[in-house]
């Protein structure tokens, strides 16, 4: 078994505030292996941002709480100076954002962005950086890349920037790549050219990505495994096919029927999840998910899930108070095109016939 | 082409936008060609959809359809009357027959006005139910008719969350009971399980109320579970048009065809297949668009007729309406098409 590449274990990330203690990230863990690629989903205030932030050092901040452990090869970066954090961000460890025009520096020219981010982690001449950031552009297809490194970033289109992005992250070899919502910033044509980028740089360089995102979709055609988090925590975890075809969480069948489909009938109807995501200063007890929960019963309700394996699949971890049994015998009937309230009665025990129509 | 008329009629609409140098002596140098001759109808009670990348006019197109802008040149015949033309004091009836939801549900309120006088101010423009009682029951008729708790009257927008703005957006909308609705991008900027709800909303409101409704979105997943019709814009041009069930089982545009293969897929494996269809390039400047068919600086099937000569927006096989010279066949739909793509062995 090779070790992981990032292990991040029980991962608390408080913030003190004037109104209270928001509860950004409560307690999660994942594994990467090397050259892993791991789908982070969840919705504006999830977490999913905060956590990945956190593993790079950039929360720390008088008024953050952090606890847990953050192993990258072995070595806890919760725990690691920021020098030595210094050292390893934009070197082993790289992160590109959701907005490439506000990362990028609008005074000066792209050219010395990127070899600036080239010198900092290497000794070698202007020219000698020159070079390689020359090489970067065109990794990332950006066409006459001599020119192109002494333009000023406006110059360039949103999905340019973000290849100068990637470019500037991948100039010291990552061995992690951490993307915050990439492409919600770009056209669906460009957002297309990126992912085909990632994906195809992830292969050759055989860096590992985590990839955050809200968007369903761009999961599906990117990782290998996906966390869904909810209220800082992972709600359910499993490989990207089994998160699609056999979820186990509420919340993930509430997103998968939330969000409307090309490869399904135009008539599918949306089901949207009722209410909004809790306050993180204030979660509701037990599971945080249970207000807007269709199949809510009075015991979730004091009861703090924790995220277990399923039955007969290691790899598949989930967060839910209900029986195995009932959660399988649930996705069948949405499955079958059933609303949230009919797949509950379907599976209330004393209603339940004995050969229920199975999709 | 129906008996009925058209609640909207758009002809020949041009809006571009100068660029001038200088300041004090301001030369035009240019002009953003934001909408560039565009024709279409709006039937009553249909959902119409307009889509496109960014810079691609459709915002521009609903506040010319709203007269928020005055075309260029052209005419929009609101119920047959042309509105181009008119003043703001001919206008002014004319608004309450019309009304907006825009995108951002933080910017489009007032941050200084409570909600009950948010929903309450098209009664106060167009001076209706002057009695305070009366209007405030309206109001709270309205917040429930949305969704929104009537008790939340005297609160402040940022008391809300995203979604339950837009919802004070879509209540203002529907106040002074409109015939048309512009929507313009009402979801994108909301989560996803929130997306759902105002889209939900949206359609019970329309059928309740019998609205027609423009729907502006780039996301087209979104726009194929809304619309009945589409058009498809590229460069200030509609370059295709259809019936939502035709447009998405057979769109004839290639830039239709490139939009709706790049949509990321929820299902693991159903779209790898299509990994080297990547519509390259970006969207050239508006402000010089490429001579003749304007997308064949990245169309995948451009040969030398779509670099000289201009393509009609003209029926095609399946009954869309596009402006192609070499509109696309079935076969190339099939390998372009997320739905299909898993049933089609790989081929090219």
């Amino acid at each position: 078994m090779p070790e992981p590449l990032l292990s991040v274990r029980d991962l608390r990330v408080h913030f003190q505030t004037e109104d209270g203690l928001v509860k950004a990230v409560d307690g999660i863990s994942y594994d990467l292996m090397p050259g892993g690629a791991l789908g982070i989903v969840g919705e504006s205030g999830s977490g999913k941002s905060v956590s990945s932030l956190t593993v790079m050092g950039l929360t720390r901040s008088s008024n953050a709480r952090i606890s847990g452990e953050v192993l990258f090869e072995g070595k806890d970066l919760l725990k690691a100076p920021n020098e030595e954090l210094r050292r390893i961000r934009g070197n082993d460890i790289a992160m590109i954002f959701q907005d490439p025009l506000s990362s990028l520096h609008p005074f000066y020219k792209v050219g010395a962005q990127l070899t600036e981010a080239i010198r900092a982690h290497n000794s070698v001449s202007k020219q000698a950086a020159r070079v390689r950031a020359t090489e970067l552009l065109g990794m990332v297809d950006i066409p006459e890349p001599v020119h192109r490194l002494d333009n000023y970033p406006h110059e360039f289109s949103g999905g340019m920037r973000q290849r100068v992005m990637i470019a500037m992250a991948l100039s010291n070899d990552p061995r992690l790549l951490i993307a915050d919502e990439p492409t919600t910033a770009l056209d669906v044509t460009v957002q297309a050219q990126i992912l085909a980028l990632i994906r195809r740089l992830q292969d050759e360089l055989d860096t590992a990505v985590v990839m955050i995102t809200h968007d369903l979709g761009v999961i599906a055609e990117t990782v290998d495994d996906v966390a869904v988090m909810y209220a800082g925590r992972i709600v359910e975890q499993a490989p990207v096919q089994t998160i699609f075809g056999a979820p186990e969480h509420p919340y993930t069948w509430g997103l998968l029927r939330s969000i409307p489909r090309l490869d399904l009938p135009r008539s599918a109807d949306l089901v949207p999840i009722p209410g909004r995501p809790p306050s993180l200063i204030n979660l509701p007890g037990g599971c945080s998910f249970h207000p807007r929960c269709p199949y809510v019963r009075d015991r979730h309700r004091k009861v703090d899930p924790p995220l277990e394996a399923v039955p007969d699949d290691p790899g598949h971890r989930v967060a839910c108070l209900l029986e195995p049994e009932t959660r399988r015998k649930l996705w069948r009937e949405l499955q079958a095109g059933q609303a949230p309230e009919q797949a509950r009665a379907a599976v209330e025990p004393e209603q339940a016939p004995e050969g229920e129509p199975a999709a | 082409m129906s008996d009925a008329q058209p609640l909207v009629e758009v002809r020949d609409v041009y809006k571009h936008f100068p660029l001038t140098h200088g300041v004090l002596l301001q030369k035009q140098v240019g002009a953003v060609h934001a909408v560039d001759g565009v024709s279409f109808d709006i039937k009553e009670g249909e959902t119409f959809g307009l889509v496109g990348e960014s810079g691609c006019g459709k915002s521009t197109l609903a506040r010319v359809i709203t007269r928020l802008h005055e075309p260029t040149s052209g005419s929009v015949l609101f119920r047959g009357q042309d509105i181009s033309g008119l003043s703001s004091r001919e206008l002014k009836p004319l608004r309450r027959e019309m009304q907006m939801i825009f995108q951002d549900p933080y910017s489009s309120l007032n941050p200084r006005k409570t909600v009950g006088s948010i929903v309450g101010e098209p009664f106060a423009i167009h001076g209706l139910l002057p009695g305070h009682g009366e209007r405030k029951r309206a109001v709270q008729d309205l917040m429930e008719q949305v969704g929104l708790n009537p008790e939340h009257y005297n609160r402040f927008p940022h008391e809300f969350s995203g979604g339950q703005r837009q919802r004070i957006g879509v209540a203002r909308a529907i106040a002074l009971k409109p015939k048309l609705i512009v929507a313009d991008e009402p979801v994108s900027a909301l989560d996803v399980s929130i997306q759902a709800q105002i889209l939900n909303l949206l359609k019970d409101l329309q059928s309740e109320l019998g609205l027609t409704i423009v729907f502006i979105a780039h996301d087209l997943s979104v726009v194929r579970y809304m619309c009945d019709r589409i058009a498809v814009m590229y460069l200030g041009k509609i370059v295709e048009l259809a019936d939502s069930e035709a447009l998405y089982a057979h769109p004839r545009h290639p830039y239709t065809g490139a939009l709706m293969s790049a949509v990321p897929v929820p299902a693991p494996g159903k779209t790898l297949q299509r990994k080297g269809r990547v519509l390259g390039g970006d969207v050239p400047s508006p402000t010089n668009p490429p001579p003749a068919c304007r997308f064949h600086t990245r169309c995948p099937k451009c040969q030398e007729l779509c670099t000289l000569e201009e393509p009609l927006l003209e029926p095609k096989e399946g009954g869309n309406v596009a402006a192609c010279h070499f509109p696309l066949t079935d076969a190339e739909v099939a390998e372009r098409s997320p739905r299909t793509a898993g049933a089609v062995p790989g081929s090219g």
